[in-house]
């Protein structure tokens, strides 16, 4: 069954899950000073479960109820080393399902506790082996046991619908048409694939970051030339690539939350630095999706200086 | 006095294709500089201008985070495990 909005809505409502997406598009103000384009980022901190993940965390739910892959006794799972697995937590815990994560060992105690809180079990996999080791170990683990439903973001084509219904067509309906580049960062590759898919056909230029090393500290993003690759990614639905560092990432985050009073992660002030540098050379309305909040990251060393 | 040092897949471009090295020194520091003479490089990946660990790297000496015990001055035991692993990692 191919999902719709109005189906997920349908299947949610009068649950807290009703309040995911609809989130708000603010102007950067301070930090975007001197620059030609001017920055409206997309805060997806407002979702009920802090990301933007709740988006394909619920359609990928609902897709698995919808075409009858969850049953009595299924356990869903996924490898997840932060928002995607707070999302199927919350999304689960309302519409009644089992859910395991896998996540690397070593990931911040907040990532183990809030899965935990909302009920999901986990499972922890090499810390050496970062993502990619914990996605070999979810398909492993499904593998195995048949109760086991692979959600399988990656690869899940409600990841991008997701956003191809509703993130897309927000920001349109949120800019009057006005928008002319929306930039985000690359990891499954969901959000990008699904905001081009809904806006690339009405001239909207979409702009995919990478982190610039293997080793980075932009949670949520892929270095794709080292990476496991999604299934869902395809270099074409976007016109421009960038690579972002994460020292400049970390230190656009602590201005953030000093200048725009906007507290993020680090894809965050990754996004913001990436789409400042497209702003010096570009005029235009960039739309700049902030992924999450800076409170994930409180244990980290994010925020001791 | 020799420790055996474990790094992630995604540092392997800068230790020659190995996850496990034989490395000696008394602090974490002298460490990662045993391994950065035979590595060059090695050091800036894990270390900062400063010499401080990377805000997105942690390290572990045995079942320590390294921060907590000293930093890049922390004593590393003879015959002890060190794990430098990334602090993130992604799926967006």
């Amino acid at each position: 069954m191919t999902l719709t909005a109005d189906l997920v809505r349908e299947r949610v409502r009068g649950t807290i899950l009703e309040r995911i997406g609809d989130t708000p598009l603010i102007p950067l103000r301070r930090v975007t000073a001197g620059l030609r384009g001017e920055l409206w980022a997309k805060l997806e901190s407002a979702n009920p479960g802090g990301s933007v993940k709740d988006r394909p965390g619920l359609w990928m739910v609902i897709a698995a109820e919808e075409d009858g892959r969850v049953k009595k006794g299924s356990v869903l799972i996924d490898a997840t080393s932060g928002n995607t697995g707070v999302a199927l937590a919350l999304v689960c815990a309302v519409r009644g399902h089992r859910l395991t994560l896998v996540m690397p060992d070593r990931v911040s105690l907040e990532r183990k506790r809030i899965g935990r809180a909302f009920g999901a079990e986990l499972v922890l996999s090499d810390p050496l082996e970062g993502t990619d080791g914990a996605i070999r170990e979810a398909r492993r683990l499904a593998a195995a046991d048949e109760r086991l439903v692979y959600v399988d973001q990656y690869s899940n084509p409600a990841n991008p619908l997701a956003h191809e219904l509703t993130t897309g067509p927000e920001i349109w309906r949120q800019t009057d048409g006005k928008v002319t580049h929306v930039v985000a960062g690359v990891g499954t590759s969901g959000t990008i694939v699904g905001i081009s898919k809904a806006l690339r056909g009405k001239g909207v230029r979409i702009v995919a970051v990478q982190p610039d090393d293997a080793l980075h500290g932009i949670e949520g993003w892929k270095h794709m030339p080292s990476a496991l690759r999604p299934a869902i990614w395809d270099e074409r639905v976007a016109d421009v690539h960038m690579t972002q560092s994460t020292d400049e990432a970390i230190a656009m985050t602590r201005r953030l939350a000093r200048e725009e009073g906007i507290f993020t992660g680090p894809s965050g002030g990754a996004a913001v630095a990436a789409a400042m540098r497209l702003a010096r050379e570009e005029a235009g309305r960039i739309v700049v999706l902030i992924a999450d909040g800076g409170e994930r990251y409180l244990s980290t060393p994010l925020w001791e200086y | 006095m020799a420790v055996t040092v474990r790094v992630p897949g995604a540092l392997r471009d800068a230790t020659g294709g190995q996850t496990k090295l034989e490395a000696s020194g008394r602090t974490l520091a002298d460490i990662i500089t045993d391994i950065d003479r035979r590595h060059p490089g090695f050091r800036g990946r894990v270390l900062d201008d400063a010499g401080h660990i990377r805000t997105y790297v942690n390290v572990y000496i045995g079942e320590d985070d390294a921060r907590t015990k000293g930093g890049t001055d922390a004593t590393v035991p003879e015959g002890s495990e060190v794990m430098v692993i990334p602090a993130m990692a992604g799926g967006a």
